[in-house]
C-alpha cells in the first residue's frame, strides 16, 4: 500500500505536483529559448550593421590582420641592433606615462577617499548631502578622461598635466563608488569609541576607519593604478604626452620607422605586464594577510 | 629555579611598543613619501612653465561658449548689405524682414539694443555706440581713415588705430574697419538648437508651437506639423541631431557587440584553461599565456592594428573592444570555474552525465551570476570606452568629438556631446545594475 507512490499510477496529488513541475521547466526553457533567439538576432543584426557603416569589409580585412604586423616585425627584425638604443630613447616617455598614471591615481585616489567617507550611510559629515556627493561621483566617472584631456589641452597645451586632470577626476568617481561601498560594511564601534572621547569627525574617520579599510582600499587603488597605466598610453596617442605620443609619431611615419613602433610597443608590454603581475601579487597579500 | 631568577627581567610590553613606534613611524613616512614624489612629479611635468603656457583666454571662450552665443550683426561698408547671423555663420542667417527684434531697421540706418542701455546704431558713413555711465562713441569714415569721437580719456576697452575701432563691453563687442562693421551680441543658451532659421518653426515660441503641433493650419501641406517638427528637428543643419543620434548609437553598438561578443567567445575558452576541468596541462598553460598576452598588448595597439586591416569603422571598434575583452573575460571566467563547488557537479555526475551534461547543469548554473555580473559591469565601462576607441578608429562619438575638439571653436557641440555622452554612461549604468538586480537576485 506504501508504496504505490513509487508504482505505476502514482496518485492525483503527485501527478499533478509533477505536471505542474514539468510545465514549469518547459516555460522556462521557452523563455530561455526565446531569449537566446533574440539575443543571437540583436548580435547578427548589430554586426551586420556595424559592418554596413564600416569603412573595409571585414572578410577583406582578415587576411590582413597579420600582414601589418609581420611587415612591422620583419622590418623591425632587420634592424634589431637599433633596438636597444631606441628602448633608451623612449625610456624618458615610459617613466612620463608611468607618472602620469601614478600621480592621478595617488590624486584621485585621496579625492576618492574624501567623496567615499562623504558619501556613505552612517558615516557622512553631513548626511543630508549624500545624495549630492553620489551625484557628483557619478558625473565625475560617466565622463570620458579623453574629453577632459582633449578641452584641458585647447587651455593648457600639450604636456602630462591635461592627462593627470582628466585621469585623477576619473579615477575619483569611480574609485570613490568602490570606497565607498567598503566603508559601508566597515565596523562602526571604534567610531563610538572615539565619538565617546570626544573625537572631530576627521580624527574618527582618520582613527576609527581608515585603518579597517585600508587594505580594501589600497588594493583597489592599485587596480585602479593598472587600469590608469593604459588609460595614459591611450590619451597620449589622441594628444598629450607620454609613450602614446611616441606611438603616433613613429606611428606617422610609418615605414622605415617600424623599428621604433617595435621598441615602444616592446617597453609598453612589459610595464602593463610587470605592473599587472606585481599589483596582482600586492593585492593578494593585501586582502588575504601577510603570508598569503 | 636560580636559572629562572638570572634570565633578564621579562618586558611584556617591549614588543607591543615597538610595534607603535614602528608604526608611529610609518604613519609619518607614508604621506611624506607621496608628498615627495608629487613634489617630484610637479617638477618633472614642469608645473611652474605651465602657469606661462596656460591660455586663460581660450579658457574663457571655452566656458562661454558653453553656455551662451553671439548674434553678429554686420553691414558690409561698400554696399551697404546688412546680414544678422547665428555665430557668423551661413547656416544662422536670417532672412531679410525676419530680423530678430533687437535689430530694428529704417531706411539705411539700423539700430541694435545690446540691452542694459547699451545701443549701437549704423548710419551712412558711420556708426554710433551709447554705452550708459560713459558717453557715445562716434566714428566716421573719411577719405583720411577713420575718425573717432569719444569723452576723454579715453578707457583701454577701446582700440582705435585709423583703420580700425573696436569696442569691448560687458553687453558686447563692436568692431568697424574700413569694409564692415560688426556687432556681436551675447545671448545665453545654445544657438537654434531646435530649429535652424530656415524652418518656419524656428520663430515661433513654446506655446505657439505647442499649439501650431496640435491645431495650427499645416506650414506644410503635405504632412502634420508634428512630423514637420520631428523633421526639420532631426536634420537640423548647425546640431545635425540625426548624426550625432546615429554616432551615439554606434558607440552603444560597439560597446554591446564587443562586450557580449568577447563573452561568448571566451566562456568555451575559460573552460579549456581551467585545471579543473581541463586536464590537459599544457593546453591550459598555452591558452592563460594567451589571454595574459592579448591582455599585455592593451587595447590601444589592438585598436591600431585592427584599424589598420579593416578601416576606420564601428566594427573595427567592435572587433577591438572583443580583443581586448577576451583576454580579460578569459581570465576572468577561468577564475571563476576553478572557484566553484564541486558539490553540485558530484550530484550530476552521480545521474550518469556526461562531461558536457555536467558542464551544463552543475557548472553553468552556479557561474552565470558570478559572469553575467562581470559581463554587464564590463559593458558599462565599455560604453565609456567606446568613446576613445571611436576617436582611433573614427566611428560614432568619439569621432565628431574629436573633430568639434579640433576645430577650436564649435565647443557649444562639444558640451551638448559631452552631455549626451554622461547621459548615455549614467543610463547604461542604471541599466545594467538593474539587469544585475533582476537577473542574479530575482532568479
Amino acid at each position: 500500500m506504501a508504496d504505490t507512490a513509487f508504482g505505476p499510477h502514482p496518485d492525483r496529488g503527485v501527478r499533478q505536483v509533477e505536471t505542474a513541475y514539468l510545465d514549469l521547466v518547459r516555460r522556462r526553457r521557452m523563455y530561455g529559448g526565446i531569449l537566446l533567439i533574440v539575443f543571437v538576432a540583436m548580435m547578427a543584426a548589430g554586426f551586420d550593421l556595424a559592418q554596413s557603416r564600416n569603412a573595409g569589409r571585414v572578410i577583406d580585412g582578415l587576411p590582413m590582420v597579420l600582414s601589418f604586423p609581420s611587415e612591422v616585425i620583419s622590418e623591425a627584425w632587420d634592424k634589431r641592433g637599433n633596438i636597444p638604443a631606441l628602448l633608451a630613447e623612449h625610456l624618458p616617455s615610459l617613466i612620463e606615462t608611468v607618472n602620469i598614471a601614478a600621480v592621478s591615481t595617488l590624486l584621485g585616489g585621496l579625492a576618492a577617499m574624501v567623496l567615499a567617507l562623504l558619501s556613505t550611510r552612517g558615516l557622512a559629515r553631513w548626511p543630508r548631502l549624500t545624495p549630492v556627493f553620489r551625484r557628483l561621483m557619478d558625473a565625475t566617472r560617466a565622463i570620458p578622461e579623453i574629453v577632459i584631456a582633449l578641452m584641458l589641452i585647447y587651455i593648457l597645451g600639450g604636456g602630462p598635466v591635461p592627462a593627470v586632470a582628466a585621469i585623477a577626476l576619473h579615477t575619483a568617481g569611480a574609485l570613490g563608488k568602490l570606497f565607498s561601498e567598503v566603508a559601508e560594511n566597515a565596523d562602526l564601534k571604534p567610531v563610538e569609541g572615539l565619538t565617546s572621547v570626544g573625537a572631530g569627525w576627521g580624527q574618527k574617520m582618520w582613527l576609527g576607519i581608515i585603518p579597517q579599510v585600508a587594505p580594501n582600499w589600497l588594493s583597489y587603488g592599485l587596480m585602479r593604478f593598472e587600469i590608469n597605466v593604459r588609460a595614459s598610453a591611450i590619451l597620449g596617442f589622441v594628444g598629450s604626452g607620454g609613450i602614446g605620443y611616441d606611438l603616433k609619431i613613429a606611428m606617422q611615419w610609418g615605414q622605415g620607422r617600424y623599428d621604433q613602433v617595435v621598441a615602444i610597443f616592446l617597453l609598453l608590454f612589459a610595464t602593463i605586464v610587470a605592473i599587472d603581475r606585481l599589483s596582482d601579487h600586492a593585492r593578494a597579500r593585501l586582502v588575504k594577510g601577510r603570508n598569503a | 629555579m636560580t636559572g629562572a631568577t638570572l634570565m633578564p627581567p621579562v618586558r611584556p610590553a617591549a614588543p607591543i611598543l615597538a610595534a607603535f613606534a614602528r608604526r608611529r613611524l610609518i604613519a609619518f613616512a607614508v604621506p611624506l613619501a607621496i608628498l615627495a614624489y608629487l613634489v617630484y612629479a610637479a617638477i618633472s611635468f614642469d608645473l611652474a612653465g605651465l602657469a606661462q603656457r596656460a591660455r586663460m583666454d581660450n579658457a574663457a571662450i571655452l566656458f562661454s561658449d558653453f553656455w551662451q552665443h553671439k548674434t553678429h550683426v554686420t553691414r558690409d561698408n561698400r554696399d551697404g548689405a546688412l546680414t544678422v547671423a547665428v555665430e557668423g555663420e551661413a547656416k544662422g542667417t536670417y532672412p531679410q524682414g525676419r530680423l530678430p527684434d533687437y535689430v530694428t531697421v529704417a531706411g539705411d540706418t539700423t539700430s541694435i539694443d545690446l540691452g542694459d542701455g547699451h545701443l549701437v546704431t549704423y548710419f551712412p558713413g558711420g556708426a554710433r555706440y551709447a554705452v550708459p555711465d560713459y558717453g557715445t562713441i562716434e566714428i566716421r569714415q573719411t577719405s583720411g581713415g577713420l575718425v573717432l569721437t569719444a569723452p576723454q580719456p579715453r578707457p583701454d576697452w577701446i582700440n582705435a588705430s585709423d583703420s580700425r575701432v573696436s569696442v569691448t563691453t560687458p553687453a558686447g563687442r563692436f568692431a568697424y574697419t574700413r569694409s564692415k562693421v560688426e556687432t556681436f551680441r551675447y545671448s545665453p543658451g545654445w544657438p537654434l538648437f531646435f530649429f535652424t532659421l530656415d524652418s518656419p518653426f524656428a520663430y515661433m515660441t513654446w506655446p505657439e508651437l505647442a499649439a501650431s503641433a496640435l491645431w495650427g493650419e499645416r506650414v506644410d501641406p503635405e504632412r502634420p506639423n508634428i512630423a514637420a517638427m520631428a523633421h526639420d528637428f532631426w536634420t537640423n543643419a548647425m546640431w545635425r541631431h540625426g548624426d550625432v543620434a546615429w554616432a551615439m548609437f554606434e558607440t552603444v553598438l560597439m560597446a554591446f557587440l564587443g562586450t557580449m561578443g568577447a563573452a561568448i567567445l571566451s566562456l568555451p575558452l575559460a573552460f579549456v584553461a581551467a585545471s579543473n576541468m581541463n586536464p590537459v596541462g599544457p593546453l591550459r598553460f598555452a591558452l592563460r599565456r594567451i589571454f595574459d598576452f592579448i591582455r599585455g598588448v592593451d587595447a590601444l595597439i589592438w585598436t591600431i592594428v585592427l584599424a589598420r586591416a579593416f578601416g576606420p569603422g564601428p566594427m573595427t571598434g567592435s572587433l577591438a573592444i572583443l580583443l581586448t575583452d577576451t583576454g580579460s573575460f578569459g581570465k576572468l571566467f577561468s577564475e571563476a570555474l576553478e572557484n566553484i563547488d564541486e558539490k553540485q557537479v558530484e550530484g550530476v555526475r552521480s545521474t550518469g552525465a556526461n562531461r558536457l551534461q555536467r558542464a551544463r547543469f552543475g557548472v553553468i548554473p552556479q557561474v552565470t551570476p558570478v559572469l553575467l555580473s562581470q559581463v554587464l559591469y564590463f559593458l558599462e565601462s565599455n560604453t565609456r570606452g567606446a568613446t576613445v576607441i571611436g576617436a582611433i578608429v573614427g566611428g560614432g562619438i568619439g569621432l565628431l568629438l574629436t573633430q568639434a575638439i579640433q576645430t577650436q571653436k564649435d565647443w557649444e557641440d562639444v558640451a551638448y556631446y559631452m552631455v549626451l555622452i554622461v547621459l548615455t554612461v549614467i543610463a547604461m549604468d542604471s541599466l545594467s545594475g538593474w539587469l544585475r538586480r533582476k537577473l542574479i537576485k530575482g532568479v
